[in-house]
């Protein structure tokens, strides 16, 4: 029953409304960045409760099935690894051996929805889409397991998210060794490839193919849809908290720390964002397997030395 | 008014068409979008898909060619859904009015909530146009 309520409270209501903050966050910044006043505080949820009561159109060539299903597959992988976050950073006891793979395994399904939702809408532009980011999710999974693989070390080759969190409360956190620093930077550039945001923004290129995999999307797939991304723009700096930064503790003075780090991260993801222009795809790829794995392998071989 | 109605006032988006204009309603359109006016304060996006759109945003004097395309795009429009005239052109066919390729107005085609004026309307006209649309479905 306990699992029931951590699934229900932490794993989506409160994951929900911390990451429609944070997505309000970020499009208050970049209205400010462009000199402009930015939507209200309220907007990314009413965004999502006006497309709930749209109507849902399903293409003709669609297959059915799978382009209704593709968004509640996403949505629930996020739903998981956000509780197996929380549960991991309330009680560093109460995860279990492994659960480091599982969580990375779980945030590629969201990706895979929508590659999945993409192919399955039967438009051109939607599929060139999916092509795009099948494409980018093989690029930047390399160097973000290979950093991943930096705190296992750190804590002592254990693949538990609760060791990974002890031994930082003990020892320190990881992004104060050099090793931490390169890893930490490589991970925040393949969080930014996996929230598709500005300059790996390749698949949805919203002035070049629309909307790409999303284009056929309308209604509640398409709120679906934009609950996952809003609940990724949390799970994702969360997810990099518990890796680098010690992750958020509930504790006193530590709390207030934890929400600070986290908005940095936020607010560092939507500078890059607005200060960059969109790559083409050959070049994000050869960026990720070129500099970013060498920079990974780097911090591994440092950590193994005990930097 | 319930919900649904209320939540889709707060955060229409935009599906801009253009059926044959000259391009300087489409350019005033635009500029509605920049740091002096700012729309996105009232939660107006512009959709770059016709199936996110909540309004459907129409310029230019219904030529033969678009009209077969306006249709689909209307049709394609997930419901509920609003339809904005902008200029002279979609409201009456300006100076087109005598012309064999523009046979009848927007309005005989398909459905429109509200008309806004001009050659081309000042963004100001523009958002004054949106303010009265919301008024009205309330």
């Amino acid at each position: 029953m306990a699992y029931v309520i951590y699934l229900i409270f932490y794993g989506f209501l409160l994951t929900a409304a911390i990451g429609l903050l944070a997505s309000w966050i970020d499009r208050k910044v970049t209205a400010r960045v462009q000199y402009r006043v930015g939507p209200p505080i309220l907007q990314p949820l009413i965004d999502i409760v006006k497309l709930l009561g749209k109507e849902t159109l399903v293409p003709r060539g669609a297959s059915k099935i799978i382009f209704l299903t593709a968004p509640l597959v996403g949505l629930t992988s996020v739903m998981l690894v956000s509780t197996l976050l929380w549960v991991n950073n309330i009680d560093y006891g109460r995860g279990f051996l492994g659960d480091l793979i599982v969580v990375l395994y779980l945030l590629t399904i969201p990706s895979m929805s929508i590659i999945m939702g993409g192919f399955a809408s039967g438009n051109p532009l939607a599929s060139l889409g999916a092509s795009r980011e099948m494409k980018l999710v093989l690029s930047y999974e390399l160097p973000f397991v290979l950093v991943a693989f930096v705190s296992v070390i750190k804590a002592g080759f254990s693949i538990r998210l609760g060791d990974i969190l002890m031994s930082q409360a003990q020892n320190g956190v990881v992004v104060g060794s050099w090793s931490g620093i390169l890893a930490l930077i490589v991970a925040i550039m393949s969080v930014q490839a996996k929230l598709a945001l500005v300059p790996f923004d390749i698949p949805e290129a919203e002035t070049e193919i629309v909307s790409g995999p999303l284009i056929e999307y309308s209604g509640s797939g398409l709120a679906a849809y934009r609950l996952m991304k809003n609940m990724l723009l949390f799970t994702l700096p969360f997810f990099l908290m518990v890796l680098f930064m010690g992750g958020l503790r509930l504790d006193g003075v530590h709390f207030l720390y934890g929400v600070l780090k986290y908005i940095g991260l936020v607010a560092l993801i939507t500078v890059i964002r607005n200060t960059n222009p969109r790559v083409r795809i050959d070049q994000a790829v050869r960026f990720f397997w070129g500099p970013m794995t060498i920079i990974a392998i780097l911090a591994v071989l440092l950590a193994f030395m005990g930097l | 008014m319930n919900l649904k109605l209320k939540a889709l006032l707060k955060s229409p988006w935009v599906f801009h068409l253009s059926t044959g204009s000259c391009n300087n309603c489409d350019i005033e359109i635009l500029d509605c979008l920049t740091p002096r006016f700012d729309i996105e304060r009232f939660g107006i996006l512009l959709a770059g898909s016709i199936k996110h759109a909540d309004v459907l945003l129409i310029t230019g004097s219904c030529n033969r060619q678009s009209v077969v395309r306006m249709k689909r795009l209307y049709e394609q429009v997930p419901k509920p859904c609003l339809v904005v005239a902008v200029g002279e052109c979609a409201l009456s066919r300006g100076m087109f009015i005598h012309s064999y390729n523009c046979p009848v107005p927007l309005d005989k085609i398909i459905p429109v909530d509200v008309y806004i004026p001009g050659c081309p309307p000042k963004p100001e006209a523009i958002i004054a146009g949106v303010v009265k649309l919301i008024g009205k479905v309330k």
